[in-house]
């Protein structure tokens, strides 16, 4: 291994590297030029002088969130010798697993390409682009003929991937002995224990106030309520990133929420942000792509038939069709093992042929993709906000949702830990739901895949994507699923069939996220 | 850092069990692999690529004097942190010289010692085995003689109406300073075209 002072400056010239050329690096060197008319500087102390300055005015906070970013999406260390792909996913079957899957999913769009004979991509025609451009704020009142299109993969189908997934190094008999795992999943990756989750998730713990239970009616807000509101304000006009995520662990208030998550994204509404939302809107208005299409129905499915939901489905096709085209989006396959899916084109002179990405940002969206950006509606309501919330938050959590990867985020870790944690804990449950052949991954997974964007009634999921944000890992949700299992228990020990177990887990709108994360984490026995 | 690999014979590994190797339904938990080197090697660096070995432990054979002394230069160093689980089981490891108890100086023979005690795994082995020397102090490299007869002889040029050499020097030192200050500040930021000269029109996928 290299040595930590080693690994350090590798990663100091990184980060360097990628915020060179910025539009924050272009803002220092504009603030420090003009800190030199300043009355206060000398020559003696330029230096130091100016460093004082730019603290004083806020501009080293925005640098260390800009920094601080960079850290959460800066790729795993490798050793010098190990492959990229290796740095990506260290396990060979799961690169396989993954490379497999791809070939499906392209198979899959070539083919529905093929028999509907529309192209992948096209340009529009100037009437239809004006028609777009009037029609840009109200694309839900559209009811194009979405019958023929199908969605390219759901997350059933997802979940056959992971069951079928096996070490060949690893010898799994069929009985159910003391040694073997009862779950679908197969693999062996760490977990952690509930002992390991407490130490790691201490202010969930019950000597800690939370938002979702002290802010509840009857207990006095001096208790806790008020204390933390004051408090999150504080952090707010501090504008410190790494601040806000600490205090996002105990939940964040309505009103501050939009301004807290935003805050720990790193993400800005300066100019550039916005002229980057409007480059990519005429870019959805110049070119038409077949995946435009997958994403409507995927709305019209899923968010439109919401009663949460339903009143954002604009907002949903104006986020999304922009997201098909941001190529800033094809950074986060630095870390992440999947590849974009890749086309040949004729380039316009037709002398030779080139590999181009497609769709540009190189994400097939899938059935209940919308269901990410939804409850992000009730925080932002300017595209522009929205859309780079959105966007940071995909290149962090949500991509580790549908891709093969051992990473302890990633969805096959994330099954492992729901299963083990029932295993351990609820054994006659799990024993039991296996003997009528209602495997709980198989109630679970549509939670998980989604992180209960569409489950949870929304104030619920809200505190449950604080949680995530605050501690930088999808984690939760597999403690939630075992929680809301664990809740139902008694139920569920009554059922004789998958449909009934199903019936009993159908509705979780009622179901208040923090007590039932806390009970499970911390009081029950170990 | 990029020296070269000594070339080594890598004899396959033994298992050590208790038993009938054959007949014995275990696996074996240990498994020895003896690497030779051609020549007497000062070891800076041995590099590999575990598969699903737990603990790993060194061992080497020095040549000091007329005898052969073997030594332990590590013992039991974790490369899997959960014997039970995938974590750190196809990671790349490199082992170097201050981490080891001994100097590994004048070394012949390499000693591998592999052990995974969990029953999980079939097989488990390590691959891609390489040993790199220190740097050598002594180089053979020795700087050829016409370059020490470098340094000119001070002597006032005869400059004929031409600029003062100092002068040109110095402005052609400025230009450059400008065209690295150019060149540093080129962004890593793309400018995200996704379309090849206007048009995007996509057809089909390829299945790479």
């Amino acid at each position: 291994m290299m040595d930590e002072s080693a690994e350090l400056s590798v990663s100091i010239t990184q980060i360097v590297q990628r915020l060179k050329g910025t539009h924050l690096h272009s803002q220092l060197e504009k603030q420090a030029k003009e800190c030199l008319h300043k009355p206060e500087i000398k020559l003696e102390t330029l230096k130091d002088d100016v460093r004082r300055l730019l603290k004083a005015s806020g501009w080293e906070r925005k640098l260390q969130n800009a920094v601080y970013r960079e850290l959460h999406i800066l790729p795993p260390p490798g050793h010098p010798r190990a492959p990229p792909e290796h740095t990506k996913e260290p396990l060979a079957y799961m690169r396989k697993a993954q490379v497999n899957w791809e070939k499906r999913i392209l198979k899959s769009l070539n083919s529905m390409c093929t028999e509907l004979g529309i192209p992948l991509a096209r340009k529009r025609p100037v009437p239809e682009q004006n028609e777009l451009t009037n029609k840009w704020n109200e694309m839900g009142t559209d009811e194009p003929d979405l019958s023929k299109f199908r969605p390219v993969y759901a997350p059933k189908d997802f979940l056959e991937v992971f069951v079928g997934l096996k070490n060949p190094n690893n010898e799994r008999s069929e009985d159910l002995t003391v040694r073997s795992h009862w779950g679908l999943i197969q693999v062996s990756l760490n977990g952690r224990d509930i002992p390991q989750m407490r130490e790691m998730y201490p202010e969930l713990g019950l000597t800690y106030g939370q938002l979702g239970i002290d802010d509840h009616t009857h207990v006095p807000p001096d208790l806790f309520e008020s204390e933390h509101i004051h408090i999150g304000k504080k952090v707010v006009s501090e504008q410190d990133s790494a601040a806000a995520q600490q205090y996002s662990r105990q939940g964040c208030p309505t009103g501050l929420r939009a301004q807290l998550w935003s805050l720990i994204l790193n993400t800005t509404n300066d100019p550039e942000a916005i002229t980057h939302y409007e480059q990519l809107k005429a870019r959805v208005i110049h070119h038409d792509l077949l995946v435009d299409n997958l994403i409507y129905k995927d709305v019209k499915l899923t968010a439109s038939n919401d009663d949460y939901y339903f009143v954002f489905e604009d907002y949903l096709y104006q986020v999304l069709l922009c997201f098909s085209r941001d190529t800033a989006v094809l950074e986060h396959f630095n870390y992440n093992c999947a590849s974009p899916p890749k086309s040949c084109m004729q380039s316009k002179s037709g002398s030779e042929q080139c590999a181009v990405v497609y769709p540009p940002n190189g994400v097939i969206p899938f059935h209940g993709f919308s269901m990410y950006v939804a409850p992000l509606c009730f925080l932002y309501n300017e595209p522009s906000k929205l859309y780079s919330v959105f966007r940071e938050m995909y290149i962090r959590y949500f991509f580790r949702l549908h891709s093969v990867s051992s990473h302890p985020s990633g969805i096959v870790s994330l099954c492992l830990q729901f299963e083990r944690l029932l295993q351990t804990h609820l054994p006659q449950l799990f024993y039991h739901l296996r003997e009528i052949g209602a495997q709980p991954l198989r109630i679970a997974f549509k939670w998980i895949v989604r992180a209960f964007s569409g489950y949870l009634s929304t104030d619920q999921l809200l505190l449950l994507w604080d949680r995530i944000l605050g501690y930088d890992s999808l984690e939760i949700v597999a403690v939630l699923a075992a929680a809301v299992f664990a809740f139902r228990a008694e139920n569920l020990m009554e059922v004789t069939s998958l449909a009934s177990a199903e019936a009993v887990l159908a509705d979780l709108s009622t179901l208040k996220v923090m007590p039932l994360l806390q009970i499970f984490l911390f009081a029950t026995s170990v | 850092m990029s020296a070269k690999a000594v070339s080594c014979t890598i004899k396959s590994p033994v298992a050590l069990q208790i038993g009938d190797a054959v007949s014995d339904s275990s696996r074996p938990g240990v498994y020895i692999t003896d690497i030779t080197l051609a020549e007497p090697v000062n070891i800076q660096e041995i590099s590999f690529k575990n598969y699903y070995t737990a603990y790993v432990t060194v061992r080497l054979q020095r040549r000091q004097g007329g005898s052969a002394k073997w030594v332990t230069c590590l013992r039991n160093y974790c490369l899997m942190s959960n014997p039970h689980a995938e974590a750190g089981s196809h990671d790349y490891f490199s082992i170097y010289r201050h981490q080891m108890l001994t100097e590994p100086d004048s070394v012949t023979t390499v000693r591998l010692i592999l052990r995974q005690p969990s029953s999980e795994w079939l097989n488990f082995s390590i691959e891609e085995i390489n040993i790199y020397p220190c740097a050598k102090e002594d180089s053979e490299r020795d700087v050829p003689a016409w370059i020490s007869t470098l340094t000119p002889v001070e002597e006032p040029l005869d400059l004929n109406g031409l600029p003062d050499p100092e002068t040109v020097s110095s402005s052609i030192q400025q230009m450059w300073a400008l065209t690295e200050i150019m060149q540093a500040s080129q962004t890593a930021a793309s400018i995200g075209r996704f379309d090849v000269d206007g048009s995007y029109d996509v057809k089909l996928l390829s299945y790479t």
